[in-house]
């Protein structure tokens, strides 16, 4: 058997990157390194490698500190965000340049790998990461508590999806990727049609992000449920702590749908099983089913934690309470329940009877309403308030145009009898865009403005902002309207080539420079944080509190202390923080007591590392360097798991300098 | 700049995008908006209807956030200012109600839609229908005409006016069969069989296509379905009656190889049973 398995310089040449590019990126690199290494040798600058490495190490690498593990997150989804947007730019460049005799200049499997690596970036690696991201900064802070409940298991968390991300840009390099869209249906994405490494590398990566959310999915359930403050019953947590719930309900239930079915596709690909195959017994529509009753859920993942930032951001700068709190719990909890009994409307064009199309079509629909009425409540939280028009507050409204067209865009094709005219056209992904930018994307940046200041201490420029959003909402509708026209004539989605006579070249051509125009937004993003960076002494958020806020976590100071509050706050109102500001009370003698904290531990970027190997040696058939990675990991878990000095304990005394500290640090 | 300005900024970019969209569009046609066929011309009825009734919500959102974001504006101290008020049974019932009664309409129309164009239902025709069985192959689209005895490539062509009963099943990863100009899509999936009515009543060749991702010569599936003359339908049927090649299992093998781009093909004769065994291959290996 070949020590390397599947592995040679012959697979290296079929890659994404032909052979010359990589062996020219490698010269490249060489001659940087060596010249990088002899500088520092000679002019014995080590020090500048060495200090930086070792301070991400310590402080970041092996943290166990949500909020800095939530800005690892953050940092992923953004460098994804930018793959994802390039490919996207290659994608539209490619159909506004393929038309008739000539062919763009893509091949057509580059052209499928591009796409399929677009999608599969953009919801397990940006989505995702983003959520999860702005999830660890702030959620402990919110309901008034120091971590999570399991801090060790959600730095694994984060290792796993890191690892992922590793994965699936190591195919760019070596290999190739699935050419078989985001979902990979069988039987295209079967041995049978896709021999190659492709689609091994796009089953792994996503089982290992997938593990990783799962394992997070448990953390903050249980953080939700066990770890609020004293007083914060269910119906006074915030907003955004509801649609975390939600969203992590729906994780618990859903990935493990994700996990079984990647792990059958995987027996069919490696072990010649029949799961999902035409052949012998297999049957690809149970794959389609499964994936997506994993997939329609996964949308509700990605949204309802933004709906819970845009409950924050809306109330806020109203400076008004949140408009019908129990209308708003209700709707996610209706959400969350619906989004299970739809999953039937990715393919009613699959051809199941027509009750059962109309059933899921009915409760499709039916989504729609508690979703509706979330928008209205939001429109009456600013009404009679104080509108301040702030980044976040920009994005807010964004959204509401763009998701509320969108929405549009999914009733139409909640009807069967509709959706078989637009069902897999451009139709349907400029209607899925819509709400993933518009809805998912938006949210997200809004949080990170939004919450920035609590992480890093200072506030992002806000004209650099508003440029950036402006760029986003053109070229949003730039991108995506002519994508909804072509679709309506008859453009399917993934085409990498059309005939002339159709007339589609303009439309493209017009989607292409929306795109550029995003491009454009995302520079403005780049260009805010440097230069907020740069400015950030006047930036600098010196009370905690920088937009007049109403929950706990503007009532610690920014950025927030490793163990968020030197005394656990006592809640008995929906805004306390906002509540406090209005009445303030005596001040009270502080008492603080000891605090036990987790150490920062590498066991958990270990795991990931080991379980990195085991998934490229089962993608490349490397089956010693799996069993390895595989022994290597299970090994560390059960040495961590005798380990009893985990812990180390602040005591009143040091609490007290602390924070005196801080405090007169913050006066000063 | 004043906020009039940007409001006349924003209308001028908004006007721009709308000409430039109307320029592209001039001459072509959009598919599911320019139905030849009763199904298609159903679908877009449907269409039209739904997002009408969905207007009904969406106009007010859009007044109501312009309104509401301008009269609350910070810098306008004269509006009322309520940071307490924060709930009215009377307005959230409104909006719990209205959706609840507007997706109740349209349920009704989604359940009665969707038993009438089940594309597995016979149309409901005095003529008599015609049955063309499609085979999805790497990657080009062979139709076969179990009552004619002929077959085809990338093309196909019927009468106007009679049903077409289209029976569909795939030698090749899942592929979906769509004419939009005659009606909605169903997938071609190997060991199975799928059904599609449809019929135009019009003369005409519209684009037929598929709209599942299949490999990498997907993007060339287009074929032609030309719906003719009964007269130039017969006179059609027996010149590819007369042609020197029939489609033979040996013909078959070589026709479903991974080919891309391929142009239209004709075949007298046609192995009997071919496509049964296309379907029942997958039940035996």
């Amino acid at each position: 058997m070949n020590i390397a398995g599947r592995l040679s310089l012959d697979a290296l040449m079929h890659g994404p990157l032909p052979l010359p590019v990589l062996i020219g990126i490698s010269i490249f690199a060489a001659i940087f390194g060596l010249a990088a290494v002899a500088w520092l040798s000679y002019f014995k600058r080590w020090s500048l490698v060495i200090r930086p490495t070792q301070y991400l190490w310590r402080e970041w690498f092996t943290s166990l500190d949500p909020k800095r593990i939530g800005v690892m997150y953050i940092v992923i989804a953004f460098l994804m965000l930018l793959r994802s947007v390039a490919d996207a730019g290659m994608i539209r460049a490619q159909q506004a340049t393929s038309v008739g005799s000539s062919h763009g200049f893509l091949s057509s499997d580059t052209f499928q790998q591009v796409f399929t690596a677009h999608g599969t970036m953009m919801i397990f690696f940006v989505g995702m990461g983003m959520m999860f991201g702005l999830i660890n900064l702030i959620l402990p802070l919110q309901i008034g508590a120091r971590d999570v409940a399991f801090p060790f298991l959600n730095s694994v968390s984060f290792w796993l999806f890191a690892a992922g991300f590793v994965l699936v840009n190591i195919s760019l390099f070596v290999g190739e990727f699935a050419a078989t869209g985001w979902l990979a249906y069988p039987p295209l994405s079967e041995l049978a049609y896709s021999p190659g490494v492709g689609v091994d590398y796009w089953i792994w990566t996503l089982q290992i992000a997938g593990i990783g959310s799962l394992l997070s999915g448990v953390n903050f359930l249980v953080t939700i449920l066990r770890m609020r403050a004293p007083g914060m019953t269910l119906m006074k947590m915030p907003m955004f702590v509801w649609s975390v719930l939600n969203a992590m309900v729906l994780v618990v239930f859903a990935f493990p749908i994700l996990t079984v079915t990647l792990a059958l596709l995987s027996l069919d690909r490696t072990m010649g099983m029949h799961f999902f195959t035409s052949n012998a017994g297999g049957n690809p529509m149970m794959y389609v089913n499964l994936i997506w009753a994993w997939g329609h859920p996964e949308v509700y993942i990605l949204i309802l934690p933004a709906f819970g930032v845009f409950s924050e951001v809306v109330a806020t700068f109203s400076r008004k309470r949140l408009f019908g709190y129990k209308s708003m719990v209700w709707a996610l909890g209706a959400i969350t329940f619906f989004s299970f009994t739809v999953w039937l409307h990715h393919f009613f064009t699959m051809g199941a009877g027509s009750n059962v199309n109309a059933f899921f079509g009915i409760m499709t629909a039916v989504i729609a309403v508690p979703t509706g009425v979330k928008v209205f409540n939001w429109l009456f939280t600013m009404y009679r308030g104080r509108i301040y028009f702030t980044t976040p507050m920009m994005w807010f409204l964004g959204f509401v145009v763009t998701f509320t067209i969108g929405g549009m865009a999914g009733v139409l094709m909640s009807v069967p009898a509709i959706d078989y005219q637009v069902h897999n056209t451009l139709f349907l992904v400029a209607h899925f865009h819509t709400m993933i930018v518009g809805g998912v994307l938006f949210g997200y940046f809004a949080g990170f403005t939004y919450w920035f200041p609590k992480m890093f201490g200072f506030t992002l420029n806000e004209r650099l902002g508003r440029y950036a959003f402006w760029c986003w909402l053109i070229g949003f509708v730039l991108a995506f309207v002519p994508l909804y026209i072509l679709g309506l004539m008859g453009a399917a989605r993934r085409l990498d080539h059309y005939d002339a006579s159709l007339g589609w070249q303009g439309l493209f051509i017009v989607a292409g420079v929306g795109v550029m125009v995003i491009m454009l937004g995302i520079g403005f993003q780049v260009l805010q944080i440097i230069v907020s960076v740069i400015r950030r002494s006047s930036l600098k958020d010196t009370t905690g509190d920088p937009w007049n806020g109403r929950t706990l976590e503007w009532s610690t100071v920014s950025p927030a202390p490793s163990y968020n509050f030197a005394i656990i706050p006592t809640v008995d109102t929906r805004d306390p923080f906002w509540e406090a500001k209005q009445s303030p009370s005596k001040a009270k003698k502080l008492v603080y007591q000891d605090i036990t904290m987790p150490k920062n531990t590498s066991v958990g970027i270990i795991i990931a590392a080991f379980v990195g190997f085991a998934c490229f040696g089962i993608v490349w058939h490397i089956w010693w360097l799996s069993a390895l990675a595989c022994t290597g990991a299970l090994l560390t878990i059960i040495v961590r798991s005798t380990d009893e000095n985990t812990e180390y304990i602040i005591t009143a005394d040091e609490l007290a300098r602390l924070e005196s500290s801080t405090n007169s640090g913050g006066k000063a | 700049m004043n906020s009039r300005s940007k409001v006349v900024i924003g209308f001028l970019l908004a006007l721009t995008l709308s000409a430039v969209l109307a320029y592209l569009l001039q001459g072509t046609t959009i598919a599911v908006l320019s139905p030849k066929g009763p199904v298609a011309r159903h679908e877009m009825q449907l269409l039209m209807t739904v997002t009408l009734l969905m207007l009904v919500v969406v106009v007010p959102v859009f007044a109501l956030t312009a309104f509401i974001a301008w009269k609350y504006r910070a810098s306008n101290t004269r509006a009322r200012y309520s940071p307490e008020w924060d709930r009215n049974r009377v307005a959230e019932t409104v909006w719990w109600v209205i959706p609840v009664i507007l997706i109740g309409v349209i349920s009704v129309i989604t359940w009665q839609s969707s038993h009438e164009l089940d594309p597995s239902r016979p149309l409901t025709t005095t003529v008599k229908p015609i049955t063309i069985q499609v085979v999805a192959l790497q990657w080009k689209w062979l139709f076969i005409y179990p009552e004619q005895q002929i077959a085809t490539v990338n093309y196909v062509q019927f009468p106007k006016n009679t049903p077409v009963n289209f029976v569909i099943t795939s030698d090749a990863p899942m592929n979906s069969f769509w004419i939009p100009q005659l009606g909605g899509q169903i997938y071609a999936m190997s060991g199975m069989s799928t059904q599609l009515h449809l019929v135009a009543d019009e003369i005409g060749n519209y684009r037929g296509t598929s709209v599942n991702l299949s490999g990498s010569g997907y993007a060339g599936m287009d074929f032609v379905a030309a719906a003719s003359s009964q007269s130039d339908f017969d006179g059609w049927v027996a010149t590819l009656k007369s042609l020197p090649t029939p489609l033979t299992l040996q013909e078959y093998d070589s026709l479903q190889q991974p080919s891309k781009n391929n142009s239209v093909a004709s075949y007298s004769q046609i192995q009997p049973n071919l496509y049964d065994r296309v379907v029942m291959k997958y039940m035996y290996q």
